[in-house]
Parts: C-alpha cells; sequence; structure tokens
C-alpha cells in the first residue's frame, strides 16, 4: 500500500521537473502585433540579437504587423470586393509601413529612411532576410489574415512561414525563457 | 589581457563590422564565430559605442573569454577567445 503511493508521489514529481525544464529552454517568443515601420524594427532587431545569443527565436505575426510580412509583387486574384479594399488601404509590404510618430503625411518616414540608410541601419527588408538566414521562425495568425483578407501566397517567401493559431504562440511561449508583445 | 598583449596577439579572424549599427557587430560576431575552432581568436572592428558593451556580455553567455579591447582612431578592436 505504502509502496504504490511513493511510486504515484515519484511519478508526480516527475511530471513536475519536467515542466520546469520545458519552462526555461532557451527561447524567445515574441507576438509582433503593431504594423508601425519603427516598433517592427525594434522586434526584428530584438529577435535577431536573441539569435545571436544562440536563442531559439519564434514571432508570431498577428494583425495589422502582417502587413509587413507582404509580398510587394505578388498578386492574388479571386478576393471579395472587401478583402480587395483592405487590401488597398494597407501597407503592401516591409518597405511601406509608416512610423508610429512623426509621419507627417509620409515625409517623416522617408526623411527616416534617409537617416537610417546613412547610418547604415538595416532596412525592413534586409532584416527580415538577415531573420530567415538565422533560422528565426514566423508564424502568421490565421485568424487576423483573414480579417483582412489577405491570403499565404501573398506573403514573401520567408523559409518555413506557417499559418496558425492562437495555441501555437501559447506553447511557444510556455517554454520559453522571453516572451515579448510588440 | 592589458592593451600591449592584445596589441601582439594573432588574430584567426578579423571580423570588420565598421559602420554597420546595431543589431550588425553582434550579428557578424556570431557568424564568424561559427568559423573558426575552439579556443582560435576573433578579433572584430566596431565604430559603434555600444559595442564595447554587448560583446562582453555576449561572451559571458556564449562562454566565450573576452580578452580585451584596443581602441583605435576611429573605431575598437575587440578581442574573443572562442570557447
Amino acid at each position: 500500500m505504502m509502496g504504490t503511493e511513493f511510486e504515484q508521489q515519484i511519478v508526480e514529481l516527475r511530471k513536475q521537473v519536467t515542466q520546469l525544464k520545458e519552462g526555461t529552454k532557451d527561447q524567445l517568443s515574441m507576438v509582433v502585433f503593431s504594423g508601425d515601420m519603427d516598433k517592427v524594427l525594434a522586434a526584428l532587431i530584438i529577435a535577431t540579437g536573441a539569435a545571436a545569443y544562440d536563442m531559439k527565436v519564434k514571432l508570431f505575426f498577428t494583425f495589422w504587423a502582417i502587413s509587413a510580412l507582404r509580398d510587394r509583387d505578388k498578386i492574388v486574384k479571386g478576393k471579395k470586393l472587401i478583402e480587395k479594399m483592405f487590401g488597398m488601404m494597407l501597407p503592401k509590404g516591409a518597405s511601406r509601413l509608416k512610423l508610429s510618430k512623426m509621419n507627417m503625411g509620409g515625409m517623416g518616414t522617408s526623411m527616416i529612411k534617409g537617416i537610417m540608410k546613412k547610418n547604415k541601419v538595416a532596412s525592413l527588408d534586409e532584416m527580415l532576410k538577415t531573420a530567415g538566414e538565422l533560422g528565426i521562425e514566423i508564424n502568421i495568425c490565421e485568424m487576423s489574415m483573414n480579417l483582412m483578407g489577405f491570403r499565404k501566397e501573398e506573403m514573401i517567401d520567408y523559409p518555413g512561414l506557417t499559418v496558425c493559431g492562437v495555441a501555437t504562440f501559447l506553447s511557444d511561449a510556455q517554454e520559453s525563457k522571453i516572451q515579448l508583445f510588440i | 589581457m592589458s592593451t600591449e598583449e592584445l596589441k601582439d596577439l594573432k588574430s584567426n579572424k578579423i571580423v570588420d563590422a565598421r559602420g554597420t549599427a546595431c543589431p550588425g557587430p553582434l550579428l557578424a560576431a556570431k557568424k564568424a564565430i561559427g568559423e573558426i575552432a575552439s579556443s582560435e581568436i576573433m578579433e572584430i572592428y566596431s565604430s559603434e559605442e555600444g559595442t564595447k558593451n554587448d560583446i562582453p556580455k555576449w561572451c559571458q553567455k556564449m562562454n566565450h573569454e573576452f580578452l580585451g579591447i584596443v581602441e583605435e582612431d576611429s573605431y575598437s578592436r575587440l578581442f574573443v577567445k572562442k570557447a
């Protein structure tokens, strides 16, 4: 009788130890929500920096941030009117995103891009390419992608680009040392 | 290591990240460290002030040995010994 109780306790302890171990994976999970150029840039700098730290990096792109992953040259046919409208109103690709502040009808954004170039700060397009080379995982929230009338076919050619739901983010975040929302 | 000792050190790899901005030098270091063997020495050139704080921290995390910095006119040379 005592024996089985003891065994049960061991099983329970093992389970807890496994959970503890999983919780300390060297991994960064980030929700990229904002479609502002400056915020997406910050997200990608942190992500690539973490990859340089040999951390596994998982980005979950949702809502406005999905615009950053649109391919400027890809056209998807057969969209509904409202989807087409959204597609036209939202920025087509990372290079079309605007600053969160001081945009001034696009003037501020082009000014900052000029300064970025001068200071040799990588553009969003370049950062996305680097992120892909570093093996950073990008997941797109399917629900918000559908809300905005985007299709996976119009997204950039990013290695392993995946469409998923909140459960993917939660299971990634749960086992990550760092979780961020930008 | 003292500045004099560092100046005499023979690096196995030089990473010139001068002119690049954050996270350029860090990414360049990460890429280059994969190209040298354990105990070999990598030297990073950076014109960014922040790199001098970043690289020692990165070394600590990655278990590489940070050997020190040699200041040049418009840039710094950072020495790292691979774990």
